[in-house]
């Protein structure tokens, strides 16, 4: 008989699974991957170096492009570690948007999980379902910073403006018209607060929707369930954080352990999973979502109920407002110099974590006293999650090297920076 | 345990080898090179920092220097801006005689414990500067692994005992650390595909090297910041901002 060697399974970089540019050498013996050796970097873009060859302020649009799906919450961790150094705190109004940013952020982070990784193991309309949600998250990005994905909406010292008191709606066009036209702006009469109210209490059913079609799905449950199991201990070892831990079993989440912006005053539940494996770490985003509407809503009720400023006014970091510039000779320097020049940060380390929706993200800033960071350093949750990837497929079959990939919810963005 | 009892604690074990540092997010602890690995197994085992949450280098090259003349104002203008030799102001071939200092290259590592909710950050200097080693903590927490080969590609810390130190980040037969404050901005070579050739060539980068906004360090009183806060809630509601424009930075 001849004899039979084990052979080099090159997967990606182009890879409609690899969700973006993952190169995963695999060393197979017949269909059972014997090793994986990811190569990473494809994405590489030094973030961390371009941060630190700019003032503080111009660096808050690349955080959004590091985790591409989860952009505010990336700002969230950049701007708190600037707060924490020159040692402001923002104004409660806007740390209460903060909050219901980061959940809607949550939410379409999940939508797009789930969609894609249910994508990966042939569940066709669980993405068609959830896509058509994250549109909704997509347009309150819009509404309130300009942009759908890069908003760069959080600043030092508060946000960059206030709620808008209409939110925009579609205008009859040959591909929206009569009735889809009616649905579509049913819920855009009012502000965009009366928006994300009716979307999130109305959320519930949706997620319902993604249920039907996947919990209790047999080949769902085939492709996920028992695979990838990761014991607490590994889980720990491995530098888990965010749902790949709570499905392990381990309850931590840093909005309730170690609670930043609003989180405190919300009332939510962490799920936690039992066997930490696939099928676990998707139950676990599932409610996710839900909790997510809930603190939404907690959000909006607070927001409607009080007013007030969304951003300090401490013009030797924020600039002054375009009609003072306009009249004022101080308020004029102040813009100058902040747009010319950036605020120096007093000499100093710090570290500032969020809870993202892939687990902890963290920003790491070191201050020499200058107007640009000595050095910045990122801790992106997906990369730690990545190198585990290795010990996750080893004695696996191929075809669960999409479900191991998905279950860790990678986005190269935030990997490679 | 309160934050004060655990940092004397910390005090108390790390007594001869350690210094901690009173930073203000979280307890630093700095040790030398030779009780890296010892002083990682204890804060595993005895302070029940389960997790690694973060590991990176630091390149303290050129720390707090500035590229602007703050002090004394010259009547040359702006090019009292453009001498300076900050990362993005020169070429691959034309590298700044880099002036030794102590203690260049840094590895921190922020560790979290879970049964504590307790954070703290740990960091060793590498001691020789040509030949930057540090012992790998991947037999302590398996995460480092990852997070140490991107500490060496990006600075060139090299982890003794690593199971596995390549290159991560940057692409196959990289020449240099991309990180390191000598290292320009701009970078070293450009990757094109040519169409003659059918292939993708390398070739010298030919971007310019430039920095729009300099860096500069002001160590005025317009950073005591808990005293702007008092001033700024005093004028919210009134159109203000004279209340603390006193001094202005005249740049």
């Amino acid at each position: 008989m001849a004899d039979i060697n084990n052979y080099t399974l090159n997967f990606g970089p182009q890879h409609p699974a690899a969700h973006g540019v993952l190169r995963l050498v695999l060393e197979m013996d017949g269909e059972t991957v014997v090793r994986a050796d990811p190569h990473i970097g494809l994405l590489h873009r030094a973030t961390e170096k371009l941060a630190e060859s700019k003032p503080f302020n111009q660096s808050i649009g690349y955080m959004d492009r590091l985790d591409y799906v989860s952009m505010m919450c990336n700002e969230h961790a950049y701007v708190r570690a600037i707060e924490q150094l020159l040692g402001i705190e923002p104004p409660v109004r806007a740390r209460y948007i903060r909050t219901m940013f980061d959940e809607i952020t949550r939410i379409g982070n999940h939508l797009m999980w789930v969609g894609a990784n249910g994508l990966d193991l042939g569940a066709m309309t669980a993405f068609l379902y959830a896509f058509r949600e994250r549109e909704t998250v997509m347009d309150l990005y819009e509404a309130v910073s300009g942009a759908r994905m890069h908003a760069t909406y959080y600043r030092p010292g508060g946000v960059y403006r206030d709620l808008p008191d209409r939110m925009p709606q579609y205008k009859e066009s040959p591909w929206t018209k009569g009735k889809d036209l009616e649905r579509k702006n049913e819920w855009r009469e009012g502000s965009l607060l009366d928006f994300v109210e009716a979307f999130a209490s109305d959320f519930d059913k949706k997620v319902d929707d993604y249920e039907t079609l996947l919990t209790d799905n047999r080949i769902w449950k085939q492709r996920t369930v028992n695979i990838g199991v990761v014991s607490p201990e590994r889980a720990l070892q491995l530098g888990f954080t965010g749902p790949m831990l709570r499905a392990s079993g381990i309850a931590w989440d840093l909005r309730k352990k170690q609670p930043y912006a609003m989180y405190h005053e919300m009332d939510f539940d962490i799920p936690v999973g039992a066997n930490g494996d696939c099928y676990d770490r998707y139950l676990v985003r599932i409610e996710e979502l839900r909790q997510s509407a809930k603190i939404v809503l907690q959000c909006v009720k607070w927001l409607r109920e009080n007013q007030g400023p969304v951003m300090l006014r401490n013009f030797k970091v924020i600039p002054p407002t375009r009609e003072e510039m306009k009249d004022d000779m101080e308020a004029l320097i102040h813009h100058f110099k902040l747009f010319t020049e950036g605020y120096c940060v007093p000499p100093g380390e710090t570290y500032a974590a969020v809870e993202a929706p892939k687990g902890e993200f963290g920003c790491y800033l070191v201050s020499d006293g200058a107007n640009k960071p000595f050095r910045a350093h990122f801790r992106a949750p997906g990369f730690a999650h990545l190198s585990s990837m290795d010990e996750m497929l080893r004695g696996h079959m191929l075809a669960d090297v999409p479900a191991m990939i998905g279950t860790q919810d990678i986005v190269f963005g935030e990997v490679d920076r | 345990m309160t934050p004060d009892a655990f940092i004397k604690q910390l005090k108390e074990a790390f007594r001869e080898e350690g210094r901690v540092l009173p930073t203000a997010d979280q307890p630093t602890l700095e040790v030398p090179v030779e009780q890296w690995l010892e002083t990682a197994r204890i804060l595993r085992d005895e302070f029940g920092f389960e997790q690694l949450i973060d590991l990176c280098g630091v390149d303290y090259l050129s720390y707090g220097q500035d590229e602007w003349e703050t002090r004394d104002a010259t009547a040359e203008g702006f090019s009292r801006g453009v001498d300076a030799q900050g990362p993005g102001r020169f070429r691959w071939r034309e590298l700044p005689e880099a002036e030794a200092v102590e203690n260049r290259f840094a590895v921190v590592v922020h560790l979290l414990s879970i049964q504590h909710n307790r954070r703290l950050r740990l960091r060793t200097f590498a001691p020789d500067e040509d030949l930057p080693m540090v012992p790998s903590l991947v037999e302590v927490w398996s995460v480092a692994n990852w997070f140490e080969r991107e500490a060496f590609d990006l600075f060139g810390i090299l982890f003794e005992g690593h199971p596995d130190l390549r290159r991560i980040l940057t692409d196959y037969g990289f020449t240099g650390h991309p990180f390191r404050k000598d290292f320009p901005l701009i970078g070293n070579v450009t990757v094109r595909y040519d169409e003659e050739k059918q292939r993708v060539v390398y070739e010298p980068v030919e971007i310019e090297p430039r920095v729009l906004v300099p860096r500069v360090i002001r160590a005025d009183s317009r950073y005591r910041t808990d005293e702007i806060d008092e001033a700024a809630g005093e004028a919210a509601g009134s159109r203000s901002g004279q209340s603390t424009g006193q001094s202005t930075g005249k740049g």
